[in-house]
């Protein structure tokens, strides 16, 4: 459990029974609230705002800054209380607009300034600073103060992302609070006293934290500012928009800032199901990348001479819609691949996903990179949502550091076991940062199946695991049920060294033995849960459905779906090594960088006859393909994306792509096109109607739903079969002085509203939701307010399946063309309960058939045997950092320098015989697969018998890092170490 | 290695586990790391950040608070001039800047040969001999600017090192048997204090019962006399109990 101290500054509100109400009077009206809501929050809802600095709507209250102060009436006559330190209580009588408010609104202001240097015209947070602005709304107009202000050096860097400067830091504390309190590295605090008072670092240890943007974003005078930001944009110069961060699956809503066509920053919005205002640092910066000159502007097409040149989209597509044709034509579609798509919009992964499955006919389709989850369990266990997690009585974590995979995440996790009494079990090799705020259990990588066996019966602590954590997870799991009532299984890939039928195995037996828990996959690729969800891997259809399931109601959509189950990645890789693959498409996949197998990954790509990368970069893997075709990345696009729990909200266009970049989605149209195929949309709304109409898991969610502002924070899919989960309420408005830049910019003109690429105005209509609701339960309802749309949309929007009849050979063979789809014959056996409209072609009125049934069912995953350690004592951990060398890092000259160095890990005992407990020392490490040169260290968390490794992570002269250690087929790695002659 | 000696950490670890919560020792193992080099060094910082759970820059920020515990290395001795008001119209600017120009440097600084650091100070509370000056928290009364330079070359010739100890040390005699009361001591003094309680009400009762008898009764009379001697012997007791304790030595009473 976390360090029980309170910190006695911290008000404590009155516990209170849910229900209960007091009434305030503020300002002589008569205010409902909850008991032992503070003051500040209950006038701001009632529509009166009290100033402040150091009270954050998402951190504990310290009554630090005096800004809020207002008249309480109590025994002994009113006295000025801080409103956001008071709870409140029934009866309480407020005034805050009196005379002796105003004095003290006036003296507090005039003491602020007293040191404040007012450099406002050089300062970032000028035209947005709460300071500048409360001054002018409740401040006394000028000073009595005539003597020197204090001089401090200025700024000075407190990490590589953030600047400080001290003579504008009005000590309101939250800084220090968010990194103690919000991110548990308490690497800033005050030092000094009186009027010497300053933020500082202590000497030797910056401010390292993956969260330290945040810190910049509340701070509410320029004293923090952030180094990729700084001097690049005043707030009335800017334009934004909202939308979804995109770095992780955790899908963090965010506000998107840019000047002229040029990112110049993000900010966390407040949602309160997802990031609550945080965002971590990757997120906030890396969209930066995209500015990169190195991005591609224009397609390339590898000539006869071997090298890469400039193309016309013309000649790159006709390029490869010939070389696709030809493959499919002398190999069947099956020795087509596909490897990529969790960068993709949900829009552009169905448009790829009907492409590779509805008109080349291949299934061999994979969103995941051999790192992730079989895409059956993944879509199979009964998901969690984030607040689910956060509620849980107890959270299991089968998974890389999710610090460094999900980060925002960690954050409401250690948020629920520091201060809401959730119990945290770990398990894993190597312990993680979750892991060490409660129980870590260490065992041997590879034992985490028999381990969790053991743990969900309560057993006899297995062999190689620590008796005393035992007990101590048991005690923590004691909270449970037995059948898994109140656990949230957080399952993902503790070691990329370790193979995914590991922690599949781990999964499914967690999941039998509780049949009551509920999990979160955690995989991090942007959108690979939506990628997913649109079917982007093998045996699996759009909507959350099986290739088997889907099989009639998508041929009769789409013409054509592939008969048998395709290859996942690294069955392709290996096809292409082995010859039988004709040709690969990557669509923002860059296997050199992420397949855990390198070498595997190095010879497909140079084996494979034919490659083409669809990226915005020239990734290493795209620098080997045949043809690279540019596209847009985050801001660029606009669509709708899908996080962690399976909620979709919107990604918004902010800037305009370089170059000659085309939208993926567009792509897509344009190859089917010359395949002979054309597909029926003109736009991202188009590609979002046909979803809606024919995924399972999507019906109801229709753009109107999207677009309307209640749903700002997203939509929980699948909506079938569930409650329907929409919003009635819009979220809150953005704080002025919480999140400073969005309402500021807001305030210049520049509204923060998301919209897909044909907004529709959204309506805020009950009547959308009642539609949407219809819509779930199969019914058809009418939207009749405003500007909305029929929630199941005529035959104009629907489908239109395969148009023309040009179709290729095997589309032609398959004989879908020429009819139009959704002919009865396909779909006669299923029409008898079904209510949904069917696709249908243009015109014709629609089908009433039942959509596909989700996947529930989940697929089997036996426990893999382990193989003898022969030689190799030492078990290989590959665990991801947070910045690593994946290009969106790599291009961008404020993280590429926080990209860990390759350092092994070991138990200092195992590294005794070489080393001294202390000497970083150069070894070799190897594997049956091959060898890496790296520092070692010794580090007594790392448990005996194991070497922890980050992936993907380079180091001079050992291209490829962990990942040339590693088989793709390998159970678990084992390696050994040599010294290297100095 | 640690930076802070075996001796060091010995200590330290019975200090932090006198408190409920390890973070509670942080002050006193400052004291203890500043007795150990005059200073809090870096390296100090990060191990008592270790030592009792939070992160060097809290550990940082607590001691920079402080004007007793130093950030910056300082002299052997850190002489603090009160500038308060006693001492103020005795003559303290006047031999805080002779303070400096013998020392050749300010406030804040350290003399060129390292071994003095010049500090001002609010009221030392010997204001009876204003104005006064402080050597490593020993006392000097009456200083005029004469005696001050006697008392450099004092320092300097390690006359005066049984009085003056290096910078940090707060004492130099402690208690026996480490840091911990021990439990049976306890049980002693809660043991007295029931007593003591108990014999203070049973006074209190008698006494309202002989009120309330409202009679001159010569054996009520005798009785609260004889809970009132039992109340005043348990007072005796109690003034022995602190005797004992104060057995630290007393900070050198200097003077030139
Ligand atoms: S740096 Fe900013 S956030 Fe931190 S205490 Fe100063 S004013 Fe507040
Ligand atoms: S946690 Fe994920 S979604 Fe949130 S800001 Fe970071 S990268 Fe973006
Ligand atoms: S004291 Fe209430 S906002 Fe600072
Ligand atoms: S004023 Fe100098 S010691 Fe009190």
């Amino acid at each position: 459990m976390a360090d029980p101290v309170v910190t006695s500054h911290h008000a404590r509100a009155p516990e209170a029974a849910p229900g209960d109400v007091v009434r305030v009077t503020i300002d002589g009206r008569v205010v409902e609230a909850s008991p032992g809501q503070f003051l500040i929050a209950v006038a701001e809802q009632a529509g009166t705002f009290i100033p402040r600095f150091c009270y954050h709507p998402r951190m504990k209250p310290v009554g630090m800054c005096r800004m809020c102060l207002v008249e309480v009436a109590g025994p002994r006559g009113a006295t000025l209380q801080p409103a956001c330190y008071l709870p409140v209580t029934d009866g309480m009588e407020v005034v805050t607009t009196s005379d002796k408010v105003r004095k003290a609104q006036d003296g507090v202001l005039e003491f602020l300034l007293v040191n404040h240097p007012l450099d406002c015209p050089v300062c970032d947070k000028g035209g947005e600073c709460p300071l500048q602005d409360q001054v002018l709304s409740y401040g006394p107009g000028e000073s009595r103060f005539v003597e020197e202000k204090r001089h401090w050096a200025k700024p000075t860097p407190i990490s590589d992302l953030v600047l400080l400067d001290r003579e504008r830091c009005i000590q309101c504390g939250r800084c220090v609070r968010f990194a103690a309190e919000v991110s548990g590295e308490a690497e800033i605090d005050f030092a000094g006293r009186g009027d010497q008072v300053e933020v500082a670092i202590f000497e030797k240890q910056p401010f390292s934290s993956y969260f330290s943007g945040n810190t910049v974003q509340i701070c509410p005078v320029g004293a923090l500012t952030a180094t990729p930001y700084r001097f690049t944009a005043r707030p009335w110069d800017v334009e934004q928009v909202e939308s979804t961060c995109t770095t992780c699956a955790l899908g963090c809503r965010v506000a998107v800032q840019s000047s002229a066509n040029r990112f110049t920053r993000m900010l966390g919005v407040d949602s309160d199901p997802v990031n609550q205002s945080w965002l971590c640092d990757k997120g906030r910066f890396a969209s930066a990348s995209a500015s990169s000159p190195d991005r591609l502007t224009e397609p390339l097409v590898r000539e006869d001479s071997g090298e890469l040149r400039p193309a016309t989209w013309e000649h790159a597509l006709s390029t490869v819609a010939r070389r696709l044709a030809a493959a499919r034509d002398e190999h069947g579609a099956a020795s087509i691949g596909l490897i990529g798509g969790a960068r993709l919009t949900n829009e552009d992964a169905y448009a790829w996903c009907r492409l590779a499955k509805g008109v080349l006919g291949t299934d061999s389709v994979d969103c995941q990179l051999g790192d992730g989850l079989p895409a059956e369990l993944v879509l199979g266990l009964p998901r969690a949502t984030l607040d689910d997690a956060r509620t849980a009585k107890v959270v299991v974590v089968v998974s890389g550091d999710v610090r460094d995979e999900l980060p925002v995440l960690f954050l409401r996790l250690r948020q629920a076991v520091v201060d809401g009494g959730t119990r945290l079990v770990e398990l894993g090799s190597v312990p993680g940062s979750l892991g060490t705020l409660d129980v870590a259990v260490g065992h041997r990588a590879g034992d985490a199946p028999a381990v969790a066996r053991a743990l969900a019966a309560r057993g006899a602590c297995p062999a190689g695991v620590d008796p005393v954590q035992w007990g101590e997870a048991l005690s923590a799991l004691s909270v449970a049920g037995e059948d898994g009532a109140g656990v949230v299984v957080l399952v993902g890939r503790p070691s990329l060294a370790e193979h995914s039928s590991v922690a599949a195995a781990t999964a499914r037996v967690l999941a039998g033995a509780w049949p009551a828990a509920r999990f979160l996959p955690v995989l991090r690729r942007g959108n690979v849960f939506g990628a997913l969800d649109m079917g982007l891997a093998p045996g699996l259809l759009p909507g959350r459905v099986t290739l088997d399931a889907g099989r009639d109601w998508f041929s009769a959509a789409w013409g054509q779906v592939p008969a048998r189950s395709g290859l996942d990645c690294a069955g392709m890789l290996g096809a292409a090594t082995d010859g039988t693959l004709a040709a690969l498409v990557l669509v923002g996949a860059d296997p050199l960088g992420d397949f855990p197998d390198r070498g595997l990954a190095d010879q497909a790509l140079e084996q494979a006859p034919f490659v083409v990368a669809v990226d915005g970069f020239l990734s290493p893997s795209a620098a080997r393909a045949d043809v690279v075709l540019p596209v847009p990345l985050a801001h660029e696009r606009s669509g709708t994306t899908t996080n962690v729990e399976g909620r979709v909200t919107r990604v918004a266009q902010k800037l305009v792509a370089p170059g000659q970049s085309w939208p993926d989605w567009v792509v897509a149209v344009e190859l089917a096109a010359r395949l002979g195929c054309d597909l029926p949309y003109s736009s991202v709304s188009d590609l979002w109607d046909e979803i809606e109409q024919l995924s399972s898991a999507h019906r109801g969610l229709t753009r109107s739903v999207l677009d309307s502002l209640a749903q700002r924070d997203g939509v929980l899919v699948p909506l079938a079969g569930t409650p329907v989960v929409l919003s009635r309420r819009p979220p809150a408005p953005i704080d002025p002085i919480a999140t400073p830049g969005i309402e500021s910019v807001e305030r210049q003109g520049a509204p923060l509203r998301a919209g897909l690429a044909e907004p529709l105005g959204g309506s805020d209509d009950e009547a959308v939701v009642a539609a949407a609701a219809a819509a779930v339960r199969g019914e058809r309802a009418e939207v009749t307010a405003g500007r909305g749309e029929p929630a199941e949309a005529g035959p104009q929007v629907g489908p239109e399946p395969l148009r023309a009849g040009a179709g290729g050979p095997e589309t032609a063979a398959a004989g879908a063309p020429a009819a139009p789809a959704g002919s009865p014959g396909a779909l006669e056996g299923q029409a008898a309960e079904g209510q949904a409209a069917a696709p249908s072609a243009e015109g014709s009125p629609p089908e009433r058939h039942q959509r596909p049934a989700m996947l529930r069912a989940l697929p089997e995953a036996p426990v893999p045997a382990l193989p003898p350690t022969d030689g190799y004592g030492l078990r290989l951990v590959a665990r991801r950092t947070l910045y690593d060398d994946g290009v969106a890092v790599d291009v961008n000259e404020h993280l590429a320098s926080l990209v860990p160095p390759l350092q092994a890990r070991f138990h200092p005992a195992d590294l005794a015989p070489s080393a001294g407990p202390e000497r970083s020392l150069r070894i070799r490490l190897r594997s049956r697969r091959g060898v890496v040169t790296v520092d070692a260290l010794a580090d007594p968390s790392v448990a005996r018998g194991t070497v922890v490794v980050p992936f993907n992570v380079g180091g001079d002269g050992a291209e490829g890092g962990a990942a040339r250690l590693i088989g793709a087929d390998d159970v678990v790695v084992d390696v050994r170490m040599e010294t290297v002659a100095p | 290695m640690s930076h802070l000696s075996d001796d060091t950490m010995d200590r330290a670890r019975q200090l932090v586990e006198l408190y409920p919560h390890p973070r509670s020792a942080l002050v006193p193992l400052c004291h203890l790391a500043q007795e150990q080099d005059g200073w809090l060094t870096p390296e100090a910082i990060a191990e008592i950040a270790e030592l009792v759970g939070v992160s060097p820059a809290e550990v940082h920020g607590t001691a920079s608070f402080y004007d007793m515990l130093h950030t910056e290395p300082v002299g052997r001795y850190v002489v603090a001039v009160c500038t308060n008001i006693a001492c103020m119209l005795r003559g303290a600017y006047e031999l805080l800047e002779h303070v400096e120009q013998r020392l050749g440097t300010g406030v804040g600084g350290t003399s060129p040969d390292g071994l003095f650091t010049v500090e001002d100070a609010e009221c030392l509370a010997d204001c009876g001999r204003a104005p006064c000056v402080a050597v490593n928290h020993r006392f000097f009364g009456d200083v005029t600017a004469q005696r001050f330079d006697a008392l450099v070359d004092d320092l300097v010739a390690g006359r005066l090192d049984d009085e003056v100890p290096p910078h940090g040390t707060l004492i130099r005699v402690r208690r026996h048997g480490g840091l911990r009361v021990g439990a049976d001591q306890v049980a002693a003094e809660r043991r007295a204090m029931a007593e003591r309680a108990a014999a203070a009400k049973a006074a209190e009762a008698a006494e309202a019962e002989a009120e309330a008898a409202a009679a001159k009764d010569a054996a009520a009379e005798e009785a609260a006399k004889d809970a009132a001697a039992a109340a005043d012997g348990a007072d005796e007791a109690h003034g022995a109990d602190e005797a004992d304790e104060a057995d630290d030595v007393r900070p050198a009473d200097g003077g030139s």
